[in-house]
């Protein structure tokens, strides 16, 4: 071929791709679900959540300044701590992780899109209602005021307004806004990964993204059970957290603090891995020690689960449990201390440059050190009875929160800037930015280690001047003026007008990962061709790599039939194995999201007919959105991606990112599930005669619903064989009965404690064998609608023999359905036999 | 940056350690381990920041050029691993040695003070010989180097029960009795405070403690067991007519009222409404007034809407129940 025809060959590909990935205009601007939109919004609106907190957090210095202060009332003080720790955790602290990733994982993977982007905007949408909807409550004097660890029995019988439940379900709704992105990242670090990238050749950052997801999918269920339990007293008055009636303040501690504490780390650790970015970078050399840095990540991230007991170390528990668990949570400190001396031996081996990134990835190193020792010493648990609940602890986490979080993200904002907008930020207001933040952060924050010890204890909204702690949180308080002088900073660096400044030159840092191999400006398709990776940093290592990848040297360089696709590979070997296509612009997701919102916003005041309804339409709109939106029977089975490879369009079963997303879920589910279990045995172990006597729910109810769900299963897995063979009427008949079975099956369970007629209102454990199988019951509906789902798919002739993926997924969903009821039988109905 | 650093430092270490709510002013047994140990976990905290600092600047400033990267791993085996396990093993051993001290009971016929937390105040029981025990409220009197056991509890939310200059905190939690045990080591009058986020008046929710000798203690025990007589004087006229009895005890004028605290020697103690205002008949009077203005939502009604002699005699007569 001619060098022209080349030319015309490449411009055509070019004219395709970017046709397919062309982002609506007007008001349709918002349809868009593409990574890189959803993802600049996602980070936008965390970011404005971060400065609402950040107003609040002034608001409780202004109060504090002086002793004896009168400007805030008690109880708006106390809506406005409780509301700056909420905001910062679950509105800012997460949502930022996941939306920095949503933007940039897929430039890091060469990827085109993650493989769920519909899910994406889902996810966003909720997250912005559920955010609105919470920060709301604030200006209306109805905000959560029982701290942000929420603590029973105030937050149960003694606080009767509709802030509690506002925090509840308002978070409740984003915390699964939060699962869905998680199951989105990891499905999209497992699957969309390019050629080549071997699981030891992904990015640093992939690596900790991956982990903190998994955290994600263990952590936030034990939070979600809590609130289903506390929600339940509150709403039903079921005693869960009543000590009169046989439940225990200390179960909803264990439930949060065994998500809060893995919490900190899944905040934490993403920042981490910005540094891990960033750092290589500027010193133009690999990341030293990459294994033992991932090693580390996914050691914090185990040992994350088994230390939450220490922020319950003054609540009378054994001494033994202490000392283990105290032991535990200073032995992090080892592997913190392997990641941060790799960083400083990457700086060492390589040639250090300077830049404003590094100043604020150095800059929060030394302030992380700093509350990494103050952490040992309150994992230490006599220190811990003196500073627990002070103004030490604040002091600490801070200097964890923001040296080791938001130090990163500033740096990673700096240093990502030019991917995002085109535009490097100013040096000038950067090197102020970090003066200002760095210095208005510790004149804020170290006085208050003095003040906890001085007996200032957290959370009050007023202090004696006899304490003598006056001049110490004055100090602090002109501290957070400067600290939010700082931000202002950032603030208009990020919002000032640049269209005089020019575009930034491509890979303007010189750094070595994927993600700076795009053009700036960018294009809509993301990477012109998914490269083959042979190394960790391609751009330094592999020659000719951007060439290559802008002569769509590399895989899927067009898009033929003008539909958006990304390659999927093998999970560990990345081979790649399927050219999946995925969704477009939709406005279904934002009504989904809506009514998603709609549900857990009326049930918060109790207006139960529009929460059905509001239900009702989420279910709906989901259903239609699948029906549409996934699972496209190709028009071929497979195409020819580029490099002499032709790829299947269509895949089910565990090679497909769909069944990898149904178990990922699953797995979140089955942990909320044993979390609840985990409550049925605690209060075993903290009460005498527990199962008490009382009659039901026996064996043949749950034991017949148990039976019902797997054989549900079973026919599920034989019908997935009859389709498979063709046998139309065979898979109809099996279906059925497995959706009928299912439903029967959820019958049955509800129908143990309610035909012994226990009163979930009594006693916690009548209460907790209901909360059990309306568990089970609700899985089995879902299921009976799933099977019932594919049914009509292969009816409509969206479903077939060859593409299958619907019933494949089902199937798998089913199993965990049966284990689910199995589980539930064995626990209420097995139990008392043998533990009265 | 390092220069603020510094200067922080000095100003920590100018402020007195000395104040009334101090942790690191002990005068007990508990809190002195604990004040010693956390100077020894500064000065070490400080010394490892110190040198981590040295380490970040010697890479960029002093010697910003490439190192060998074999050395370099050393470091990082060094500096990452060896030392943190060395320096925490260190710590775990020597923070947990004085652990089982901490949550031991204290020895069989030691004083025993059963306090139990309540939106915003103390209820104090001192259990007598006699099985009978004496009930006071938001003051403790303690006799001095002699252990003493607690026994905590709440009656409604989650509180925390923490006197920093006599040991460390623990929660009180309805349905659960919790110990603590120390000996206070010298006399003086230290103060308390809430430390679990209890509701709308967590901040005011206060407690006085005073260490004496044991003959001091033991007058004011017996001075506490003692009831107050009938004198028909019109502040005790008020205090029976208006209900003020039906949350109050006041031994000798009625015990049933068990929803406030009992008031039987209020005028003896150093403050009034849990550690927040003092103690004279103005304040009392102004107590009455408006409690809702002086401790948001707590439960007692405010009683303006009383004849102002009734509430200056009230006052009178509740500052004189010595």
């Amino acid at each position: 071929m001619k060098e022209e025809d080349i030319d015309e060959v490449r411009e055509g590909q070019e004219r395709r791709l970017l046709k397919a990935w062309k982002v609506p205009e007007g008001w349709r601007y918002w349809s868009e679900v593409n990574n890189s939109e959803v993802g600049m919004w996602y980070t936008l609106t965390s970011l404005g959540f971060f400065f609402f907190a950040g107003v609040l957090a002034l608001l409780i210095r202004v109060q504090l300044a002086v002793p004896d202060n009168d400007f805030l009332t008690a109880d708006q003080y106390n809506q406005i701590f409780t509301m700056h720790g909420t905001v910062m955790m679950f509105l800012f602290a997460i949502p930022i992780f996941e939306a920095i990733s949503i933007l940039l994982l897929p430039q890091m993977l060469g990827a085109r899109d993650l493989p769920f982007p519909r899910l994406s905007a889902y996810g966003y949408w909720c997250f912005l209602l559920g955010g609105i909807f919470v920060c709301g409550s604030l200006f209306f004097g109805a905000a959560p005021k029982g701290g942000w660890f929420m603590y029973p029995p105030l937050t149960s019988s003694y606080q009767p307004g509709v802030g509690a439940d506002i925090w509840l379900l308002g978070l409740t709704f984003i915390e699964i806004a939060s699962i869905a992105a998680a199951v989105e990242l990891i499905v999209g670090i497992l699957k969309c990964r390019p050629p080549g990238m071997r699981i030891n050749l992904m990015p640093i950052y992939a690596w900790y993204i991956l982990v903190v997801a998994i955290m994600i999918l263990f952590a936030f269920p034990p939070l979600i059970a809590g609130d289903i339990l506390l929600e339940m007293e509150r709403a039903f008055d079921w005693p869960f957290f009543d000590e009169r009636r046989g439940g225990n303040p200390l179960l909803w501690q264990h439930l949060f603090w065994i998500f809060g504490h893995p919490e900190v780390y899944i905040i934490f650790l993403p920042s981490i891995a910005l540094l891990a970015t960033i750092i290589p970078t500027f010193s133009r050399v690999h990341l030293v020690g990459h294994s033992w840095v991932v090693l580390s990540a996914v050691g914090t991230g185990f040992l994350s689960f088994g230390l939450w007991v220490h922020h319950m170390f003054t609540t009378g528990l054994p001494g033994v449990s202490l000392g283990i668990f105290s032991a535990a949570s200073q032995a992090v400190a080892i592997p913190t201390g392997v990641q941060l001396f790799c960083f400083l031996a990457t700086l060492l081996t390589g040639h250090f440059i300077k830049s404003v990134p590094m100043l604020f990835a150095l800059g929060g190193m030394a302030t992380f050190v700093i509350g990494g020792l103050t952490g040992v010493m309150v994992a230490i648990a006599p220190f811990d009875f003196q500073a627990h609940d002070t103004f030490f602890v604040v002091g600490h986490l801070h200097y964890v929160l923001i040296g080791g979080s938001v130090f990163p993200i500033l740096a990673g904002i700096y240093y990502y800037a030019p991917i995002v907008s085109g535009k490097k930020l100013s040096e000038r207001l950067g090197r102020l930015c970090f003066w200002l933040v760095i210095i208005g952060f510790n004149v804020t924050f170290f006085p208050m280690h003095a003040s906890g010890l001085l007996g200032m204890p957290r959370r009050v909204y007023t202090y004696p001047a006899e304490m003598g702690i006056g001049g110490l949180n004055l100090i602090s308080t002109i501290g957070a003026f400067i600290l939010g002088a700082g931000f202002l900073v950032l603030l208009w660096d990020i919002l000032r007008p640049k269209s005089k400044q020019p575009y930034s030159e491509r890979n303007p840092w010189g750094a070595g990962t994927m993600e700076w191999a795009m053009k700036i400006p960018d294009r809509m398709w993301g990477v012109r061709s998914i490269p083959l990776i042979k190394t960790r940093y391609p751009l330094w290592d592999q020659p000719n790599f951007i060439h290559d990848i802008d002569h769509g040297n590399f895989y899927l360089p067009d898009a033929q039939e003008e539909m958006r696709e990304t390659l999927i590979t093998s999970t560990l070997d990345a081979h790649p194995i399927q050219c999946m296509r995925v969704p477009g612009p939709t406005f279904v997701t934002h009504l989904a999201a809506l009514f998603s919102g709609g549900f857990f916003i009326f049930a918060t005041y109790h207006w139960w007919i529009p929460t059905i309804i509001s239900g009702v339409l989420a279910v709906v709109f989901i259903v239609y959105w699948l029906w549409t939106g996934t699972a496209w029977i190709p028009e071929k089975d497979e195409k020819n991606v580029g490099m002499g490879v032709s790829l299947p369009i269509y895949k089910s079963g565990p090679l497909a990112a769909g069944w990898w997303a149904m178990f990922i879920t699953m797995l979140a589910d089955m942990t909320a599930f044993i979390s609840l279990i985990f409550g049925y045995f605690f209060y075993w172990t903290v009460q005498e005669n527990f199962p008490p006597q009382v009659a039901g729910p026996e064996f043949f109810w749950p034991v017949t619903g148990a039976g019902l769900l797997l054989f549900s299963w079973i026919l599920t897995k034989l019908s997935w064989q009859w389709n498979r063979k063709n046998k139309t009427k065979r898979f109809y008949a099996c279906l059925l009965v497995a959706s009928l079975m299912s439903l029967a099956g959820g019958i049955a369970f509800l129908a143990g404690p309610w035909v012994h007629k226990m009163d979930p209102t009594v006693h916690v454990y009548q209460a907790i064998v209901w909360v059990l199988v309306i568990w089970t019951a609700l899985h089995a509906v879902l299921g009976s609608l799933m099977q019932l789902y594919c049914l009509a798919r292969r009816m409509a002739g969206r479903m077939t023999a060859r593409y299958d993926a619907d019933i494949t997924n089902v199937s798998l969903y089913a199993c965990f359905m049966a284990v689910t009821g199995v589980i539930t039988a064995l626990v209420i109905s097995g139990f008392p036999a043998i533990g009265r | 940056m390092k220069q603020l650093k510094a200067e922080y430092l000095f100003l920590f270490l100018l402020i007195s350690c000395q104040g009334p709510y101090s942790a690191l002013g002990p005068a007990g047994s508990a809190a002195r381990t604990i004040s010693s140990m956390f100077w020894w976990l500064c000065g070490a905290g400080l010394a490892i920041w110190l040198l981590f600092v040295a380490l970040e600047l010697y890479a960029i400033l002093v010697k910003p050029g490439p190192h060998d990267l074999k050395k370099t791993r050393l470091f990082v085996i060094g500096g990452g691993v060896i030392f943190p396990v060395i320096i925490i093993t260190i710590s775990i051993y020597f923070s947990l040695a004085p652990l089982p001290d901490l949550v031991k009971m204290a020895p069989k016929g030691s004083v025993v003070v059963k306090v139990s937390g309540l939106q915003w105040w103390w209820r104090v029981k001192y259990p007598l010989a006699n099985d009978q025990e004496i009930e006071v409220a938001n003051e403790i009197w303690l006799p001095v180097n002699e252990p003493v056991q607690f026994l905590l509890s709440s009656e409604d939310v989650i509180h925390s029960f923490w006197v920093p200059s006599l040991a460390g905190k623990i929660d009180m939690i309805p349905g659960q009795t919790n110990h603590l045990s120390f000996t206070p080591t010298k006399t003086g009058h230290y103060l308390g405070s809430c430390a679990e986020f209890c509701g709308t008046s967590h901040a005011l929710m206060r407690l006085d403690v005073k260490v004496v000798e044991r003959k001091v203690f033991d007058e004011w025990l017996k001075k506490q067991e003692r009831s107050v007589k009938r004198t028909g004087s019109p502040g005790e006229v008020a205090f029976v007519s208006n209900g003020c009895i039906s949350c109050h005890s006041v031994r000798g004028i009625s015990s049933l009222g068990k929803i406030g605290p009992d008031l039987t020697h209020v005028g003896s103690r150093r403050r009034i409404g849990a550690g927040i205002l003092n103690n004279d008949a103005n304040q009392i009077h102004r107590w009455i007034d408006d409690v809702d203005l002086i401790k948001p939502e707590a439960k007692m009604p405010s009683f303006k809407r009383l004849p102002i002699e009734e509430r200056k005699a009230l006052a009178k007569w509740l500052e004189g129940l010595k």
